[in-house]
């Protein structure tokens, strides 16, 4: 009895493990047969609890196609039931229905994520939106871990979803990949969400954790689906980006937790493996010259990852790369970075002189008041350094960063 | 599907003169019309013709003027035919005063049992 009920357990870890890594695939398909984002999950999530009862007794050779053909029979079911409640008759299905013998059946299983990402990317629904509906369909996240990533209600996400799937279905977003000229500007819009999702590790707003790795790994993760199936360099060039952030996770806190910026990151530590991956990606999608911000920001990070120490990182190269970046960013957190990058050559006065001029752009920019007190802080002025720190801790709610700023505060005395 | 496109701008603000803009109307029209696409369109004339109504128990209110006091405001519009969003947003970037104006783009609604 004890040891069935192990088996058992084993058993549901195996689902949860399997929906994690084939329900982007599996749900990818179905919405390309029934064009509805909600009713293929309602579909999909049907077959995991028949699953759940069936397979303890008799596990499938191939699971992955019976969820899939298992979701399917699922579908048409609940399109019957509702066309016939509504007096409609039922959507044509790409798909015929299997017959309960034909559920393990072998069969190609096509990928149809670029469909799906492409669709929950359009730039038609608001960042917020596409990025839930990306980690819930994609990454297979429940609107639980969803709201625990994001610091938000549950409540919250599942409104966002419902909004967004129902402003699919009537706005009439497409269930297609982007062709020709159209396709560069739609996949800014999936590149700048996998990103953010990214991004979102490294900042947890008034919380005590400064990364939250799992959103960061499941951005590798979608990059890299993302990357087999459309090999664009400027795709290979935010997977090298993320891999090359990615690579510093372990020093870019001290062991109390507190912030360590690039400079004083012990490199010893830095994952040699994430580096030499990004950095391969990178060369090989550069070689391709057409470059663009992901690989330029990636070429960025890769130089820093190749200086044995801060001072003898190649700011030259570095500067000249912010100048390409700017080209095509053309935003005043690019200047910053390039001018900081001036400061740390040698040319402080001169970087200061530039920071006055993106001033107006940059007061709501918390990093901007950081910048501009260390560079106060290298000219020896030290009661204006004090009142731009000040400036920076009234704007941050992250507790680590904060912590940051006050070390950095309390050492100018 | 068919999607109406709002064509809004600041009346005054076309970056070409009149003529060449109505050149410029007409190959669009022209162009949704042979693409199969068109289902119609119109001009509407400027704001300082527009009355707004509303009926407030039972009695009916009439206000000189447009009903919301924007600085863009509703110029004209196109009733097209797409097979999705994304046909229609290439179009409506084809509009001429998407240049400087904004054209807002809303599926027409479908209501069960019309398909």
């Amino acid at each position: 009895m004890e040891n069935n009920s192990a088996e058992r357990k084993v058993k549901k870890l195996d689902l949860a493990q399997l929906f994690r890594a084939e329900s982007g695939r599996i749900l990818a398909i179905l919405v390309s047969e029934c064009k509805d984002i909600q009713l293929a999950e309602d579909a999909l999530q049907d077959a995991c609890i028949q699953a759940t009862q069936q397979w303890p007794n008799a596990a499938p050779h191939n699971q992955t196609a019976w969820l899939l053909n298992a979701a399917r029979r699922r579908m048409i079911d609940r399109q019957r039931t509702a066309s016939r409640q509504r007096k409609l008759n039922a959507l044509h299905l790409n798909c015929t229905a299997q017959s309960e013998a034909n559920l393990e059946s072998e069969q190609e299983i096509p990928d149809e994520r670029l469909k799906l990402i492409f669709t929950c990317c359009h730039p038609s629904l608001n960042q917020n939106a596409q990025v839930a509906l990306t980690l819930k369909t994609l990454c297979g996240l429940s609107t639980l871990e969803i709201a625990r990533a994001y610091l938000c209600s549950e409540t919250a996400i599942q409104q966002r979803l419902v909004r967004a799937k129902k402003k699919i279905r009537s706005a009439g977003i497409a269930y297609q990949v982007p062709e020709g000229k159209d396709l560069s500007a739609r996949l800014d819009s999936v590149l700048t969400t996998i990103y953010l999702i990214f991004n979102e590790s490294y900042s947890a707003y008034s919380g005590q954790s400064l990364t939250r790795e799992d959103l960061g790994n499941e951005a590798i993760r979608l990059a890299e689906v993302l990357f087999t199936l459309l090999p664009e360099p400027e795709v290979g060039g935010l997977l090298a980006l993320m891999l090359l952030h990615q690579s510093r996770n372990n020093s870019r806190s001290s062991e109390h937790g507190e912030f360590v910026p690039l400079e004083y990151q012990d490199r010893s530590t830095w994952d040699q493996v994430k580096i030499s991956r990004g950095r391969r990606l990178l060369l090989g999608c550069l070689g391709q010259n057409r470059a663009g911000k992901f690989q330029i920001q990636a070429a960025i990070s890769a130089l820093h990852s190749e200086a044995d120490c801060w001072k003898n990182t190649d700011w030259q190269q570095i500067k000249l790369l912010y100048a390409e970046l700017f080209k095509l960013l053309p935003s005043p957190v690019v200047r910053l970075n390039s001018l900081v990058t001036v400061a740390n050559q040698g040319n402080v006065l001169e970087a200061m002189k530039s920071l006055k001029q993106v001033e107006s752009e940059l007061k709501d920019y918390q990093p901007f008041y950081a910048a501009k007190a260390d560079l106060h802080a290298k000219l020896g002025q030290i009661e204006d350094a004090r009142a731009c720190y000040h400036q920076a801790i009234s704007m941050s709610n992250n507790q680590v960063e904060l912590a940051f700023l006050m070390s950095k505060l309390k050492s100018l005395n | 599907m068919q999607f109406i496109a709002l064509i809004y701008d600041v009346e005054g603000s076309e970056d070409v003169d009149w003529d060449t803009l109505m050149e410029q109307y007409g190959e669009f029209s022209a162009g949704l019309t042979s693409a199969g696409n068109m289902l119609g369109g119109e001009a509407l004339e400027p704001i300082s013709t527009a009355t707004s109504v509303r009926v407030r128990n039972g009695k009916t209110e009439i206000v000189d003027g447009p009903f919301a006091e924007t600085k863009e405001q509703l110029g004209g519009f196109y009733l097209m035919n797409c097979e999705n969003l994304d046909e229609a947003i290439k179009w409506a970037a084809k509009i001429p005063t998407a240049r400087y104006g904004t054209v807002e783009i809303r599926p027409v609604m479908v209501f069960d049992g019309e398909q």
